[in-house]
Formats: C-alpha cells, structure tokens, sequence
C-alpha cells in the first residue's frame, strides 16, 4: 500500500485530540478521562483501508475498500464500505451510480459460492467438490485434444491446431490472470480463444 | 485511447459519435465538462438518439445508425474544399504525398480487384509505387495525380452536404453547422478530440468508421497533441488489458500474430516481418519483431526453447482460417463440432449475436465449463424460465460446471484503463464460501492435465509439460509472479548491442524494458509492451504519486502507462518540422537542439532530429496512413457501406448488401430481413445505472432501472398505437422480445430521401437471472454477422417490427 497517512490513522489522532482539548481547556480533568472512554471510535477507525479501482467500465477509477479484518496480513476480512479515491487523478474522489453501489455487488446473492454442476438432461445444479469438478473437467480435456487436435495438415506442414475446444476470456479479470490463461491455453493448441473485446 | 482521460481537459472541441460518455462513463465524461467550463470548449453529440451527452452538448445533429462513413467522408471533403487542413502536419506527420500504383480504383461503391465470388478483393494494386532504390516514391509537393492526397480528394468528393442528407438524415444545415465548428480545429493552436465507443465498433463496417475519424483528425493535426486524439472509451475494466496481451484467437501478447499454417516455419513466419522502413532513416519500431517473439517463446517453455528447435515455434497453433473468433466458434457448435467450451467471466448467452442460435449451439456441447463470481444466464441456459428462456431442459444433454470465482475486491493485480495506464490493485475481502482465484483455478485445470499426459501419455505432450512454471507455489502462482514474466528478465547476461563490453541487465534480473528484448534466447517476457511495469526498482503499476507538471494533466508518476510510461501516443507529433510546439501554450514534447523535452516520454528516440525522423514510428513510412495499402479488408479509404439490413439500398450500388467483404454464414445470410418485412431500424445501447449483465444481480442498480424497456419516438407510437408504458412486441427474423414502451422526444423519425426512417432504441441489462425483472437483451433480435476485419457483430444497426402487445408479461 502506498498511502503514507491512511485515513484510519488520521481519524485515530484526531478523534482522540478533539476529545481531549475540548473538555480540558473546559476545566473537567476527571470528566475528560471519562469522556475520552467512552468516546465511540470511528467507524472506520476499526478497519483496514485497501486501494482498488472500480470493476466496471475502463475508466477505471480509483476506490478506497474498508474491511473488518485485513487479508494482507491473513486475516479474514469482511468489506463494509466502498468510497472514491480522492486522490486519483481521474476520479477525484467521485462515482458513478453503479461504482458507488459496488459493496452491494461484492455481496450480491446471486454471488456464486461452491462448484456445481448441472448433469445431461437435468433441470438443477448439484453441488460438486473442487477435486471432482477439476478432475472431470482435465479429463474431458485431455479426451477431447486426444481424439481431435490436428499435428500436421494436407501438406504435411505442422500445424498443432486444436478447434474442438474453445476457450473465452473475461473482461474485468487482471493482467495477471490473463497471461496465465494465455500461458495454459496456447500451451494445449487452443485455437479458439477470445474475450469480451471481440463484442 | 491515445490519450489519457486527464488530457481531455486541454481540448477546444469534443465530438462525441458512436459513443454516449456522459451515459457510460460518467466519471471520465467529468473531463469534458471541466474543458468547457475552464477552457470554454465546445462539445458536439451525433448520435441516433438526443443522448444524456447530447443533453450537455453545445451542438446536436441527428444521423442514422450505420451511416457514419457517409458522415466522416463529407465532413473530409468539406475540409478540402474550404482549405481547413493543418498542411505542414499533412505533408510531413501523413502518406498523404505517397504515390499509389495506377491500377488502383473506385467505382460503384467497390474498390479495384473485387471478386464476388470470394466476398474478397485482390490488394495488389492498393499500394505505392516504389522506387528503385527501394524506397517509395513521394511528391511533397502534393501535385502529383497519384498521390494519395488526390486520390482522397477525389474519392471524397462524392460526399456532398446533400448526400449526408439523403444518406444519413442529418439536416443539411446541422451537418454544414458542425463543419464549421470542426474546421476551426484544423489551425495548428486549435485541437479536437474524439470520444467514440461501441456506437462505432459495432457494425459489419466498424472498422471503417473508426478510421474515417482518425483521417479527419490527422488532416486537422490533431493526433499526437494535448487535447486531441482518437479515444475509444474501452467497455470493461481490463477489456484493453486481455486485448493487450493477446486472449484473441489470432494473437499473441503485445499485438504479434499467432502464425497461420501458410507460415510453414520459423524462416518463413519472420520473412514477413522484416519491416524494413519504407523512407530513408525511419524507425519501423516493428523490425525488432523477433525480439519480442522470441523472448515471448522463451517465457512460454523456456529452456525447452531453443535456437536449434527455432525457439519452439512448431508448438504454437497454425491458423487455417482468419480466426476462430466467437461467431466461428458459435457456428462450428451449432454444426456439432465443439466437445468443450470455457467461459471465464464471460455471459455470450446475452452478449453474442442471435440468442436463439446460441441456445441451439450451447445444447450440442458435450461440456460447458463456466467460471464467474456471479450467475450467468450463460450457466443456466438449459433452464425453463417460461417466455425468457423456453427450452426443454430434458432435451438438452450438455453437462455444466460452474466455478465461483472471487471478484475485485478479493484478489491483486494490475488492469489496464483506456488510456493504458496499467493500475495495480490490491485484495480487500475474504472470498465467499469456497470461491477461488482464477490463477489458481487455471493453474489446477493445467497440472491436472499435465498430470495426465506424464502418466497416460498422449499425442503432443511436449508443449504441455515443458511449460515453463517455477513458481514459488506451483499450485497458485501470485500476481507478482505473473508480473514479473510480462516484463521480462535476463536469463543470462544482456550486453549493449553496440558496445558488447557493457553490461545492460546481469543474468536473474528484471529487464529496465523492451529495448533490452534480445532475440538470441537470453531473455525472456511475455508481453513487450508491457516491460517497464516491474523492474528491479519494484512495481512500477503500484506508484500512487499524483503530481501533475504544470497540470499538464499527464501524471507521470501515477502507476505506469504502456508503452514506456508514454502518456501520449504520437506525442512527437505535437511538434512541428523544426521540434517546436504546434501551440506554446500547450507544449507536449520540445526539441531543445540536442534532445526531446517536456512532460512525456518521447515516442522516438530521444536524440532523433526533428526534421529527419517521422513520429509515426510503428509504421514502415515514418508517417501515419489517410491510405492504409492492403491493411484492411474492405479498402485502404472507407466507403459507404450500409448494415445488413438496411432501410435503404447503397446509393452507389444498389445491388450491394452489407459489407462486401463481411463473412456470412449460409443460415445466417438467410436470416437477414429486408425493410418490406421489418420496416424499423433497430440500435442498442447501456443506461448509466446499469453495466451490462452484472448489476442486475446488485439490488440497488435493479432498483434504479428495474424493467427491460424499449424507446420510440412519439411519431412512431402515432403510428402503431403504442402508448407510453404499455406493452410492446418488437421482433426480428430471429426472434421476439416483449418490453414496456419508452415514449420520447429523444427519437426524431429522420428522413433519408422519400424514406421516413423510425428509430427503435433497445437497452441491454436484462435477462432471466439476477435481482431486476425478468426480460430480454437485444441480443435476441441482432443478425450473426461481424465486423470484416474484426469479426465485432453488428449490434448498432438491424431491422425490427414493433406492435402494442396486450397483457402483462410474466415477471
């Protein structure tokens, strides 16, 4: 992270300041002791300050997530609130109507939350574990180049074509993922591969 | 984009066409109202539909949709003839004194070399005439008839005012209006900038249209400059990123070509590439095309790359065709002939063209694998949900698996913006239930099958188990990892090339950038373009500084731009013939005698003299291109080519549907309506409350818009009897959609000749699963062709029919 002051830490140093200058310069030296216990935190005093950017359009403007917990340090956090970046050069802080709503979409319902899979001919989705979903789906791979890749063409000209399984990419995925699917994908000969930029 | 979304605030003009900012992307749009409040810049919107941009704008003219090309080309003609061209920028930053092979032509709407049969033309004549000193041969003086200048000259003087009206439907005096405003621009202290999305993409000619905008602003000297540019306000948050690092089914990371099976090997794949410069002393950046390549290869696999086994070039895939794009691929698993298919953060059930063809191909897989934070209609495509999805679940015998996967919030890395900066981010929740990384995922799908092939054996093991993969962790390898490999480093000792005592980068380490790509197997990275993002100064895409040089409005130091941390493409071109500012108030980058200064990095080299070196650098000319050779599929200018289906037949040859060189599939060519039987013409579009498939599963954004609508004009409901609210039917050759009718004064009929033309406006955020109501896309409606040269379906301009539909509609 590269803010130098988070806000949580700013709001630390103020709320305890303000509490103890007002009713000390008041004359009240046990009542601010008491005052001072008493004093609620900031909400976001409690939470950890992460910067993101927004998933939506391209613009990509920089968003501030605060959370209970604090996943850089391998504790379980939950996200409780979702504000612009004010110091972002392009956003300056503001939001869209659907930036400005995106905490409800980290939590949505329709958030998918374990494997399933839904069998031939069947109206619902059953649950399945990661290891048997993964398995099936390598097997129906490894099948698939099998039975179908095309190692040399009517010339005899080598051409590791693999058509009969196609693959397509995100659009909101990172860098980072991207160029591992790429890595995997193209390792196997998959020539239909495309993402969201083809539409 | 060419510029940054910072930069806006430096224009005089914005023209807003094929694209809604102010809708889509509201808080890059807050630029343009900062240049007109602070700037007094002016803002022009054409669109189909009164816009929310329109809203704001200073001018509005109306236009059919797919009628664009006519628009651009008489707007270039109206420059021409009024003498409102940056000449000095012509002559010298374009080929426009580039001298083209006589054999080249146009007439009746076709350019020369034509074959009907194929749906293909013979480039050969769209060329320049080379000279025999192996360069091509130029006329500075513009004089010459073949010049590509005059051949522009003439070829737009068919675009009159007149026929914008009788083409288009713009009022001549709304067209003439604009061009003036434009024609401003075209003074060298004066600058335009371009705002278009998918209103311009989306079309079997999107290609074209993208262009004819870029040459009217080259003509006025605007690419290269603060203020100006060609800026496509990239959809999704990395949509330009997956684009960059080639997930297309004919790349490879940073704009490099998959090879086809006619590159037979490594010797005849790169005899191609040569890019020897076209005029004496340019860079054509693109001869260092094997250094990219073969560091590319070495990422892949490695030591198993090697000089004797050309860097394992024969592993790669060979195309038989253009591409396996979507459309292809759709159409190969209507035929049967597609066993597997991997949608990763992807929705095609709503996004491709012709829902009912796409139900029909999804139910012949034998295995659908989808990966997504959310539900898709994707994922549930074999469910009855009544008259939103009607299908009979026993009958279709495709088993899915359906992955969760964590969103945004929950994972690091880096995305690419549409300006280029490359934003790293980091996680902030824990991911729900049991939901994973996409890295992870991927990466047990790839040792599973790896697995496999070292135990059981199998045809073509080599590309799979000699991946390169010494990660940390094999089993997740981290972002930071992944970033790295982008970059690229040193796998042994990188020397200058011209002193080979100095040493650059020592084996191990991060390269500082491109310029150390060695294509002798000591380096490796993924993606070229990319290098400078993580060096061994650390994490160039994580820097957060936001100063701003004279609010120049480029922000050096925030995260990292591609290529290079250059925040302005063509940046040399802000300069004239003698290195200075085209406009001193609005300096970009300076010639101080010695070396380029100023606020960006330099887009050549830093000691290249202005007078000898073109800004164009990429290009073989030095120059950019108003002519584009054989580069593009359906001519080197762009001429009026109407959609599919059209209102109205090409003026310049009636018998010519479409794009002449679209590919049409047999059933979907027979798919395709005539205005007899769909009179209406149809567009799509996205409301600002809304992204796409996604926030209808966000209870608030399905609060804000919650029910599927369409949007007509107030004639059109006279018309039919359609009132404001009620129900409507609206239904193409390929389907039907019930929606609730949008009244407007947004939509004006137009007339295009004797052809009264109403408009249909059909949104995009609805579909049968998720917190809004139930309704349709326009993707149940929209014809199964592409763009011809990108394979982008025509989305923005299709034939409907419309009628009051009565009762309600099941919810």
């Amino acid at each position: 992270m590269n803010i130098d002051l988070s806000r949580r830490g700013f709001l630390k140093l103020a709320g305890a300041g303000v509490a103890a200058t007002s009713l000390g310069a008041l004359g009240f030296g046990d009542a601010e002791a008491a005052e001072k216990a008493h004093v609620r935190a900031f909400k976001l005093a409690s939470t950890t300050e992460t910067r993101n950017t927004c998933t939506y359009c391209s613009v990509a403007c920089g968003i501030l997530i605060y959370s209970k917990g604090d996943v850089a340090a391998g504790e379980q956090a939950t996200i409780v609130h979702i504000e612009g970046d004010a110091d972002h050069p392009t956003n300056r802080g503001t939001l869209c109507p659907k930036g400005a709503a995106l905490k409800d979409i980290v939590h949505s319902e329709s958030r998918l939350t374990t494997p399933r899979i839904r069998r031939p001919g069947t109206d619902r989705f059953d649950e399945i574990s990661w290891d048997e979903a993964l398995d099936k789906i390598a097997r129906a791979l490894k099948d698939d180049r099998d039975a179908n890749i095309v190692l040399k063409n009517d010339a005899g000209v080598p051409v590791n074509r693999w058509t009969s399984t196609g693959f397509l990419a995100a659009s909101a995925t990172t860098n980072e993922t991207a160029w591992l699917t790429y890595k995997t994908v193209r390792a196997m000969g998959i020539a239909g591969l495309d993402n969201q930029a083809r539409v | 984009m060419t510029n940054p979304w910072t930069d806006i605030r430096n224009t005089d003009l914005v023209v807003v066409m094929g694209g809604n900012a102010a809708e889509a992307h509201p808080c890059g749009f807050k630029w343009v109202t900062e240049a007109k409040a602070h700037r007094g810049a002016k803002l022009i919107v054409v669109d189909p539909r009164f816009t929310r941009t329109a809203s704001v704008s200073d001018y509005y003219a109306p236009i059919r949709p797919g009628s664009d090309i006519t628009f651009l080309m008489a707007m270039i003609n109206w420059m021409i003839q009024n003498d409102k061209v940056q000449w000095e920028y012509v002559k010298n930053f374009t080929n426009a004194a580039f001298i083209v092979k006589d054999e080249f032509g146009w007439s009746d709407g076709l350019f020369s070399g034509y074959d009907p049969e194929k749906r293909d033309y013979d480039k050969s004549s769209w060329d320049y005439v080379m000279g025999d000193d192996g360069f091509a041969q130029v006329d500075m003086t513009l004089q010459h008839p073949r010049c590509v200048w005059n051949l522009l000259k003439e070829h737009v003087s068919r675009y009159t005012p007149e026929l914008v009206q009788q083409i288009c439907g713009t009022p001549k005096d709304r067209f003439l209006h604009i061009a003036q405003m434009i024609g401003e621009c075209s003074a060298p202290d004066k600058t335009m900038t371009s705002m278009y999305a998918l209103g311009w993409t989306q079309h079997s000619k999107g290609a074209q249209n993208i262009r004819g905008m870029a040459m009217l602003q080259l003509i006025l000297g605007n690419i290269g400059v603060r203020g100006g540019g060609m800026n496509a306000l990239r959809g999704h948050s990395n949509i330009q990123g997956l684009t960059d690092i080639g997930l297309m089914s004919n790349l490879i990371p940073g704009y490099l070509n998959i090879p086809t099976e006619k590159e037979v090997d490594w010797t005849t794949y790169m005899s191609s590439r040569s890019f020897k410069p076209l005029r004496p002393g340019q860079t054509s950046y693109w001869q260092n095309y094997s250094k990219f390549m073969v560091s590319f290869l070495k990422a892949m696999w490695g030591d198993a790359a090697t000089a004797e086994n050309d860097w394992a070039f024969e592993w790669l895939p060979k195309l038989d065709v253009p591409g396996y794009d979507i459309l292809r691929m759709f159409e190969l698993m209507k035929a049967g002939k597609i066993t597997n298919y991997f949608c990763q953060g992807f929705n095609p059930l709503l996004a491709f063209p012709n829902r009912a063809k796409l139900t029909e191909a999804l139910s012949k897989l034998q295995l659908l694998v989808v990966m997504d934070p959310l539900e898709t209609e994707t994922a549930r495509f074999w469910e009855n949900h009544g008259e939103h999805n009607d299908v009979d679940s026993a009958a279709i015998q495709t088993e899915v698996i359906q992955l969760p996967t964590t969103c945004f919030a929950e994972d690091d890395g880096s995305l690419v913006n549409s300006g280029r900066w490359l934003q790293w981010h980091w996680a902030a929740g824990t991911p729900p239930g049991q939901a994973r990384r996409d890295t992870w995922i991927m990466s047990q799908i790839f040792l599973r099958v790896k697995k496999l092939y070292e135990t059981e054996g199998g045809v073509l093991p080599e590309p799979i188990v000699n991946l390169t993969w010494d990660y940390a962790d094999p089993n997740e390898p981290t972002a930071e990892e992944l970033a790295k490999e982008m970059n690229g480093r040193a796998l042994s000792d990188v020397h200058d090339l011209k002193d080979t005592t100095k040493l650059l980068t020592p084996a191990g380490k991060q390269l500082v950038n491109f310029s150390q790509y060695r294509d002798d197997g000591s380096t490796m990275g993924a993606c070229w373009i990319f290098s400078g993002s993580w060096t061994e100064d650390g994490n160039m895409m994580a820097r957060r500084d936001n100063t701003d040089p004279d609010d120049a409005g480029m922000y050096p130091n925030w995260t990292y731009a591609w290529p290079l941390n250059r925040r302005v493409l063509y940046n040399r071109a802000s300069a004239d013939l003698k290195g200075k500012p085209w406009d001193a108030s609005r300096k970009l980058m300076e010639w101080n005698g010695e070396k380029w200064t100023g606020y960006d990095v330099p887009d050549i080299a830093p000691t290249s003299k202005p007078d000898e070196v073109g800004p164009f650098i990429m290009n073989q000319e030095g120059t950019s291109r108003l002519f584009t050779r054989g580069m593009m599929r359906d001519g080197p200018f762009p001429t009026h080519m109407e959609p599919f289906e059209s209102p109205i037949a090409n003026p310049f040859n009636a018998q010519m549907r479409g794009n002449p060189v679209a590919r049409v599939f047999a059933d979907d060519a027979a798919q395709f309506a005539t205005s007899d039987e769909f009179p209406f013409v149809a567009t799509s579009y996205r409301l600002t409350e809304h992204f796409h498939y996604w926030t209808k599963n966000n209870r608030i954004n399905a609060a804000l818009q919650p029910e599927f609508f369409v949007e007509i004009s107030e004639e059109l409901a006279a018309l039919k009897g359609i009132t404001l609210g009620g129900w409507v039917r609206v239904w193409s050759k390929r389907g039907s959609v019930k929606a609730k009718a949008l009244v407007t004064k947004r939509l004006k009929p137009l007339q295009c000749g004797d052809k009264t033309v109403y408009v249909v406006g059909i949104p995009l955020h609805w579909g049968f699963v998720g917190a809004a109501r139930k309704g349709w896309g326009p993707n149940s409606l929209t014809p199964f062709v592409g763009d011809a040269n990108v394979e982008t379906p025509e989305f923005k301009a299709f034939l409907v029919n419309i009628e009051p539909a009565t009762g309600e509609a099941v919810s």
